[in-house]
């Protein structure tokens, strides 16, 4: 395994599990408020993912978006203002936690609306087709949203006119406090592919390499114009659904063993030792990581809240802007 | 009379009325097993079991038909949205299926059905999840659309919601659930289209609910020390409206301010302002004023978000000018 490849991996997603403890602190402390779904337990998708595409690529997602928004290539410390409710943040304060946008790494969101955003993911590869631009489009919602009407119009659309898409189903088995079991009929959910002439795959997600070889193949088939692709990907989160989840539909002896088991930072830091990383150089990451943290809290701490104009001038854009 | 907690309320009424009627079931996602994302509906898993408390998938569209089909042939369903937000995504069944059918069929098929859950903003939830919807349902015949401010009043509107042979809109306030009122023992059915005076007063009529109405009562105590006499009324349901009530009030007062969470443009609020300028008008001494959420999408700021909601100092200054206070 090259260690040089896995390195830079496990730094982000390490820095994305602590910037994610940090809000959850934070939150705790009442400078976060309203909804924090956290990402921790998952973050070797998002990473993994990352890895397989290019920076052309778009990506769209859930209220579940940190860890997106930093593997895009967003700074801690736009993460942190947002979250703080900062004009720094990358939505100037207005979006959120669950509202995060980055227009320039090409992440698209960051929606509260569960299912909402599968035909806006759509929309974005159908753009893509249009222009003849071969970027691919990523769209990412969990397993409770594959029930809903928005992703099966969305993947009915994408299926149709073979957009170049991929759609991941990050499947962390519960959906808020709904286990997969009570929520739909079927075992394995790219069965629903089918309906949509539609290429499938399913894989566990837990080591960021292995997700990032698996993606691939539905990246490559979308670029090369085969059409979309359903992939579901388990994972499992290890905290509540979000800060006001107190979790008693699943018993703490579960998530103590998906901890033990399944930890993707773990697992990558374990895969580095044994690959002969030594311990220092692993401790000089996780130290680099420490400060970019320290730093995004401090920043936000010290950023202005937005300003009322702000707000207002955020309601419509102004005519004549995008031909400029 | 018993204090009870505004959830506790709806909880009661839910209960009493599944006890009362087989035919009513209700569904909506983590009502069961979660005991309700909001603990409306704590404890009535056990009572009733699975097939009448029922857990659904996230699929708004989906289960509010599966009501509207089932109300149209034999049941009485109730329907929790998480929070009202949702039944956006569920618009179509509302509009054109609950609100429609009975016309359509040329009054062969009443829909009773009650579609429920936490209404309008929260604390810093983002504008996709801070509607007030109100001004979207009270638009459409065929439809009732309820809004308690109390314990009581939700209770008692809830058992007349469910008991009640159309669709029912049935707007639970977020931040009112842990609110306590009294709540009587016996049972007790509030008609719809009768609203509230919820404090009596000489110098000018103020008509709110939801949210606001805490805001509202508030400042009607704060001014009353300053010698001005506010009369509060609370519609409870927004449509029908009680506008009797409101005009009587208003032609005692002479002053009239509408105080609402929804967006300005449109709505029950301006509703309110037609009827009373129409019916009272040779009474008014004053342009009637309305206090409302800023007109923007929710934003997600601390600072911005306590703007946006409509502020005790925006209820004040209509009230005071109005009067012609300075
Ligand atoms: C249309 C709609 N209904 C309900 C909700 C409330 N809600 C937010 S997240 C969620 C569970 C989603 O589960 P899943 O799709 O599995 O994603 P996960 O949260 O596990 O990442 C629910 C019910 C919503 N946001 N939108």
């Amino acid at each position: 395994m090259a260690t040089d490849e896995l390195l830079p991996l496990y730094r982000q997603m390490l820095l994305i599990r602590r910037v994610e403890e940090e809000a959850a602190r934070a939150y705790v402390q009442g400078k976060i408020g309203g909804f924090l779904h956290l990402y921790i337990g998952q973050e070797a998708i998002a990473v993994g993912t990352e890895a397989a595409i290019q920076k052309r690529d778009a990506v769209i997602t859930t209220y579940r978006d940190h860890g997106f928004a930093l593997a895009r290539g967003m700074s801690a410390r736009a993460v942190m203002a947002e979250l703080f409710g900062r004009d720094t943040g990358c939505s100037r304060g207005l979006g959120g936690s669950m509202h995060m946008f980055d227009r320039e790494n090409r992440f698209y969101g960051g929606h509260g609306i569960v299912g909402g955003h599968v035909a806006v993911g759509a929309g974005i590869a159908f753009r893509a087709k249009y222009l003849q631009q071969d970027d691919v489009t990523l769209c990412f919602f969990g397993e409770g949203a594959t029930n809903i009407g928005g992703f099966h119009e969305g993947l009915s659309l994408a299926g149709l006119w073979k957009l170049p898409a991929v759609f991941v189903c990050e499947n962390n088995l519960y959906s808020m406090g709904t286990p997969l079991v009570r929520s739909m009929p079927a075992k394995d959910l790219t069965d629903k592919a089918a309906g949509y002439s539609m290429a499938r795959d399913r894989f566990d997600g837990h080591d960021v390499l292995h997700v990032r070889d698996r993606i691939r193949e539905a990246v490559e088939r979308a670029r090369s114009g085969g059409g979309p692709t359903l992939v579901e990907i388990l994972t499992y989160r290890f905290r509540g659904h979000s800060m006001s989840d107190p979790g008693k539909y699943r018993t703490s002896e579960e998530v103590e063993e998906k901890k033990r088991q399944h930890d993707p930072v773990r697992i990558a830091r374990q895969g580095l030792l044994d690959a002969g990383t030594p311990e220092a150089e692993l401790a000089a990451v996780d130290a680099g990581v420490e400060d970019e943290v320290r730093d995004a809290v401090r920043f936000a701490d010290e950023s202005p809240p937005p300003t009322l104009e702000t707000m207002y001038d955020c309601v419509l854009a102004p005519e004549g802007g995008l031909d400029a | 009379m018993r204090e009870v907690r505004y959830r506790d309320a709806l909880r009661e009424a839910m209960a009493e009325e599944m006890r009362r009627d087989p035919t009513v079931v209700l569904m909506g996602e983590e009502v069961g097993h979660y005991q309700g994302a909001y603990k409306v509906t704590q404890g009535l898993l056990e009572e009733f079991g699975d097939q009448r408390v029922i857990d659904t998938p996230i699929a708004e569209a989906g289960f509010s038909g599966i009501a509207v089909g089932a109300a149209m042939t034999g049941l009485r369903p109730i329907v929790e949205f998480m929070t009202w937000n949702f039944s956006l995504v569920a618009f179509d069944q509302i509009v054109n299926n609950a609100a429609k059918m009975y016309q359509m069929s040329g009054g062969q098929l009443p829909v009773p059905v009650v579609f429920r859950g936490p209404n309008a903003s929260a604390r810093q939830v983002g504008s996709q999840h801070s509607h007030a919807v109100e001004p979207f349902y009270t638009n459409v015949p065929g439809l009732y659309v309820v809004y308690p401010s109390t314990p009581r009043d939700a209770k008692g509107l809830l058992k007349t919601a469910i008991r009640s042979d159309n669709p029912v809109v049935f707007l639970e306030g977020e931040t009112l659930y842990n609110a306590k009122g009294e709540v009587p023992e016996e049972e007790e059915l509030i008609p719809f289209g009768v609203a509230r005076v919820a404090r009596e007063g000489t110098d000018v009529t103020v008509v709110t609910w939801g949210r606001p109405y805490v805001t509202v009562m508030k400042v009607a105590e704060e001014l009353a020390e300053r010698g001005v006499s506010c009369e509060v009324i609370d519609p409870r349901t927004l449509r029908p409206l009680d506008h009797e009530t409101i005009v009587e009030s208003v032609k005692k007062t002479n002053r009239c301010v509408v105080v609402h969470e929804h967006w300005p443009y449109g709505g029950p609020g301006a509703e309110i302002v037609d009827r009373v300028q129409r019916d009272a008008f040779d009474y008014l001494d004053a342009p009637i004023l309305r206090a409302t959420n800023l007109d923007v999408p929710m934003p997600y700021a601390i600072e911005l978000e306590n703007e946006v909601i409509v502020t005790e100092a925006r209820v004040r200054e209509a009230i005071e000018r109005v009067c012609y206070l300075d």
